[in-house]
């Protein structure tokens, strides 16, 4: 297990391509300065603030929680949002140590945190989900201090996820993050809370065991827990072809992989509104970058063998849930199977094993991260707070377009997104794994594309019968009560912060739409030096 | 070899011994016995602890009655820790009857563990087990005004006795076997011998009685009545100290003794040995601790099965039967015991305030007492295995050295069948702490509203302990290289 102790700086300066490209963007030579290094460590704050807001939330008295809940939140956006513009993004073609300290020596354990372009767009949309999910919890009042106690370890733990380079601390922060869910759920959700809060933990335990099994295999047959060093190991072809399976489909099971997706809908609509946020937002996404990171990245060979089979629970899952989707009665339920399905297109671009496709599922998953969380806020808080209510037949008499002006347009916004319409960010990830999958599967692209018509019905009916509802379906008596019943002043106006929160993540995901490159330029190249695609 | 060198090698125990004798006479002319008591048998072991340090690093008396290693001295002082945090929550207990025979059982039973850690002769650790075991019964019986602390203690004795027998039986043929006594001794005449029908009966009956120690299926039915029974205290101890000394002499007695005889637990390569013999005991505890502690509603019924599972993940790691795996079931079993004694402290709490230790009595704890909720929850989880506690560092190191163990994957099933295990164990675990931070507080208690009293030295105690095992958790090398480092 000798690997060199030193801080690994030289990895990325290997391509005279990547060097040119560095001298065109900054007009100097590419020596990695002082300043760069210390830049580019800096991300390795964002675990320890978000850790520490947690604790400090805890100690301290009510009345500061949301304040430090927020500022702690706000420090890891702006520390992600510093180090990807200040980092020239030939930096982030490989996955660049930040931190290696030895941890437990005697069993090559490290801790060792690293970035490249597809950690840190991570690392940015963990920022920007975590920000507007303290905001959109403004008002939470309930046992204050302990619900943004949790909610500060879930975005830590999420944060340590994208970073870690060994694959011992990978799985210390993936497992961290399973228990704060549960207590999230059970004691501050709503609808069947406690039997969602158990199966979403049990689910994610599950698929936590087989990549346990697939840690330790790869531990023992490689040596060392490195990710940089595994990556270099050759596996023998036998291992591969079970321990990819077993480590895959264990990450698999938090990114909501057809058919082990069950606790998805159910867990979101059991989940506060900042829980179910967060959960689709990001956790899920764990999952399927631990896959890539992981699994995928460790036996290419085993991918190989796989990769056919991986697209076709993936197309199941775009299409399945879709149909499911349009069934569905609560508006939670109809955003929670939306998620699975549009999981399942990073689960297809990553069966692409191109580096579209691929790059792709990294723009998908940060676009469905924003994309998401909008429709949970507007679903769980603008609408549910209020109404009390997310059944879309109750929603459907209330006329909610006009009592809540905001929230209807913040939901056509969210909506387009959804659907992939052109100029939003889910657009520009979906066509990019289309055209990956194009080279691969084109019937999985055919297959997929009935998907996003689903997408597209599902998602005009929920947003029909939500907020542009026909107040004399049932009849002039109705309609008569609900227009006295239910005016705009019933309801009590959208909040700053709410506004806040929404606005910022329409930008986003408007801003990735129009200017995709801004996040592919960085995710491209980290992709291409993944040793899978070769 | 004078007798003065004899004292100074064994002066931990004198002093433990000792310390009983004055817990004894104090309690006859104090005032306020208990305080008193309690007092001079936590001096006591501080000063057998600084006894431990000054010993000399290796010596081997008597043909290995008394060693003195690394190894020894190491879990001599985590047992006579383990003993001080026991009697640091029986005085928190309301007014015992009789303080100072408590004490002096729970000295006495401590010169026990010593003895056990410090042997590796077989009779010496028959008299060990003899000296602990004695001295838990009446432990597990204190309480004369509770039935089930009778009928803890009375199960206890006879399955105790029995299994006692059983080992005496085991030792006696393997003594016949190989003329000696001596584990050393043992190991290099075994190593001429080939497995005979006779001697793999003796490995057997031998091991049963330390399978009866450390509550491994299918000799654990005592546990869930002596956990359930027992004052908190006793059973504290039970659970914690007697079991890492019983599981570092097992170790010992499989390791250094039986070493030749190891065979294999492989899946597709069985060899006839102990290793088959500690798997199968292990595979067992697994799925039947796991599988009945689910049915449980008591707290102290569900750590009683529980004890059998990871009684079970313990044994994986003998089972590997190499140094790593030997360190890694140290490891884990020393996390374990500080966990479960910081886990009946809390139920100690709960029980006074409340008057039981069902689930009922813990519903709403968290609003009553955030302190001993969190605490609660720190050795839940860290129980379950969940990341950054101890528990979870120990889960991936036994594991892990379960796989380098054997070629080719070999211990493959044992390991999978403790993933299996404790991904049953989360939802128990988390029960618990759903009673404690979900529900509301039940009927059961008298002022659910009210904030819990409980006494600041428990209190003190109880987050001592948690914070080891967060600490053990964030960095388990402080404990983990020491025990590394300490077997040879």
């Amino acid at each position: 297990m000798a690997a060199s102790p030193s801080r690994t700086f030289s990895a990325a300066h290997d391509s005279g391509n990547a060097r040119l490209r560095t001298r065109r963007l900054f007009g100097e030579a590419p020596k990695r300065t002082r300043e760069a290094r210390v830049l580019l460590s800096m991300i390795a704050w964002t675990i320890y603030l978000t850790f520490g807001g947690g604790v400090l939330v805890l100690v301290l008295p009510r009345a500061f929680a949301r304040w430090v809940a927020l500022f702690a939140t706000i420090a890891g956006l702006a520390l992600g949002t510093v180090v990807f513009v200040g980092t020239p993004i030939a930096d982030l073609a490989h996955f660049t140590t930040i931190v290696r300290v030895p941890w437990v020596p005697a069993l090559g354990m490290n801790y060792h945190l690293a970035l490249d372009g597809v950690s840190l767009t991570m690392v940015l949309v963990t920022g920007i989900s975590a920000v507007s999910t303290v905001l959109f919890s403004w008002d939470v009042e309930h046992r204050q201090n302990e619900f943004f106690f949790w909610l500060l370890v879930v975005v830590a733990g999420c944060y340590g996820v994208f970073l870690s380079a060994d694959l011992f601390l990978l799985f210390v922060f993936y497992e961290l993050v399973i228990v704060p869910k549960y207590f999230l759920i059970a004691i501050f959700g709503s609808t069947n809370k406690e039997y969602g809060a158990m199966k979403l933990t049990l689910y994610s335990f599950f698929g936590g065991m087989f990549v346990f099994v697939g840690i330790l295999v790869a531990y023992v047959a490689g040596g060392s827990l490195d990710l940089n060093q595994l990556s270099q190991f050759e596996f023998s072809p036998q291992l591969q072809s079970w321990a990819f399976p077993v480590l895959f489909l264990g990450f698999a099971v938090l990114a909501g992989i057809w058919p082990l997706h069950t606790w998805a809908p159910t867990g979101h609509a059991a989940a506060p509104t900042a829980g179910s946020m967060l959960l689709a937002g990001i956790v899920m996404k764990l999952g399927s970058y631990a896959g890539l990171r992981v699994a995928m990245n460790l036996f290419p060979q085993g991918f190989q063998m796989w990769s056919k089979w991986i697209a076709v629970l993936a197309v199941i899952g775009i299409v399945y849930a879709a149909a499911v989707a349009l069934r569905q009665r609560d508006l939670k339920f109809v955003i929670g199977y939306s998620s699975v399905s549009h999981m399942g297109f990073v689960l297809l671009g990553f069966a692409t094993a191109n580096a579209l496709g691929v790059s792709g599922a990294v723009l998908q998953m940060f676009s469905h991260g924003v994309i998401a969380a909008l429709l949970f806020a507007v679903a769980g808080r603008m609408i549910y707070r209020r109404t009390h209510t997310r059944e879309l037949d109750a929603l459907s008499g209330m006329n909610l377009s006009h009592a809540m002006p905001f929230a209807a347009f913040t939901f056509v916004v969210a909506a387009a997104a959804s659907m992939g319409i052109p100029g939003f960010s889910g657009f520009a990830a979906e066509i990019t794994i289309l055209i990956g999958a194009w080279k691969t599967y084109p019937i999985a692209v055919w297959i997929a594309g009935a998907g996003i018509v689903l997408v597209a019905a599902f998602t005009l009916r929920a947003l029909k019968l939500s907020f542009f509802g026909e107040k004399d379906a049932q009849g002039e008596v109705t309609k008569d009560t609900t227009v006295t019943m239910l005016s705009r002043e019933e309801f009590n106006p959208i909040t700053i912060p709410e506004k806040i929160g929404a606005c910022m993540l329409m930008l986003t995901t408007l801003a990735v739409g129009v200017y995709p490159k801004l996040l592919l330029d960085r995710i491209m190249p980290a992709v291409e030096t993944m040793r899978f695609l070769k | 070899m004078s007798y003065l060198e004899l004292l100074k090698l064994a002066s931990p125990e004198a002093v433990v011994v000792l310390t009983a004798l004055v817990v004894l006479s104090v309690s006859l002319v104090a005032k306020r016995a208990a305080a008193a008591c309690a007092f001079v048998a936590a001096l006591g072991l501080v000063i057998a602890i600084v006894a431990v340090r000054f010993l000399p690093r290796n010596e081997t008396l008597f043909g290995g009655m008394l060693v003195v290693s690394p190894l020894t001295s190491l879990f001599k002082i985590i047992c006579l820790a383990l003993a001080f945090f026991t009697i640091l929550l029986t005085q928190a207990e309301k007014a015992p009857r009789h303080p100072g025979e408590y004490l002096a059982l729970v000295l006495l039973a401590t010169v026990g563990l010593m003895l056990l850690v410090g042997s590796e002769e077989l009779l010496m650790i028959f008299i060990g087990l003899e000296l602990l075991g004695l001295s838990l019964y009446v432990l597990a019986a204190f309480d004369k005004t509770d039935m089930r602390s009778a009928e803890a203690g009375l199960k206890y004795f006879l399955f105790g006795s029995t299994s006692s027998a059983f080992t005496l039986f085991g030792i006696s043929l393997i003594y016949g076997m190989s003329g000696a006594t001596g584990l050393a001794a043992i190991s290099t005449k075994l190593a001429t011998t080939s497995v005979q029908p006779l001697l793999a009966v003796g490995i057997v009956m031998t091991l049963v009685g330390f399978a009866f120690k450390i509550a491994a299926a299918p000799f654990h039915l005592w546990a869930p009545d002596a956990y359930q029974g027992a004052p908190v205290p006793s059973a504290a101890f039970i659970a914690s100290g007697s079991k890492v000394a019983s599981f570092v002499v097992l170790g010992k007695i499989v390791l250094i003794g039986f070493a030749p005889v190891h065979g294999s637990a492989g899946w597709h390569a069985m060899v006839a040995g102990w290793s088959p013999v500690l798997a199968a005991l292990a595979a067992l505890s697994i799925v039947i601790g796991n599988l009945v502690a689910l049915a449980q509603s008591n707290v102290r019924r569900l750590l009683a099965y529980s004890a059998v599972a990871h009684a079970g993940y313990t044994l994986i790691g003998f089972v590997a039967g190499d140094r790593e795996g030997f360190s890694a079931a140290l490891f884990y079993t020393t996390v374990y015991a500080i966990t479960l004694v910081g886990a009946f402290g809390v139920v100690g709490a709960v029980r006074r305030e409340t008057g039981g230790d069902d689930f009922s009595n813990f519903s709403g704890l968290a609003s009553r007492s955030p302190l001993l909720a969190g605490c609660m929850a720190v050795f839940m989880l860290s129980l379950a295995g969940i990341p950054p506690l101890a528990g979870f560092f120990g889960k991936f190191y036994l594991f892990s050295a379960a796989l380098h163990a054997g070629a080719n994957h070999a211990l493959l099933w044992l390991v999978a069948l403790g993933l299996v295990g404790s991904f049953v164990s989360l939802y128990y675990y988390l029960l618990v702490l759903k009673a404690i931070f979900v529900d509301t507080p039940s009927l059961a208690v008298a002022e659910p509203m009210e904030r819990m009293r409980f006494d600041s030295l428990q209190g003190a105690t109880v987050t001592l302990l948690a914070a080891a095992v967060v600490l053990l958790g964030v960095m388990p090398n402080v404990l983990a290289s020491r025990i590394l480092a300490a077997i040879p």
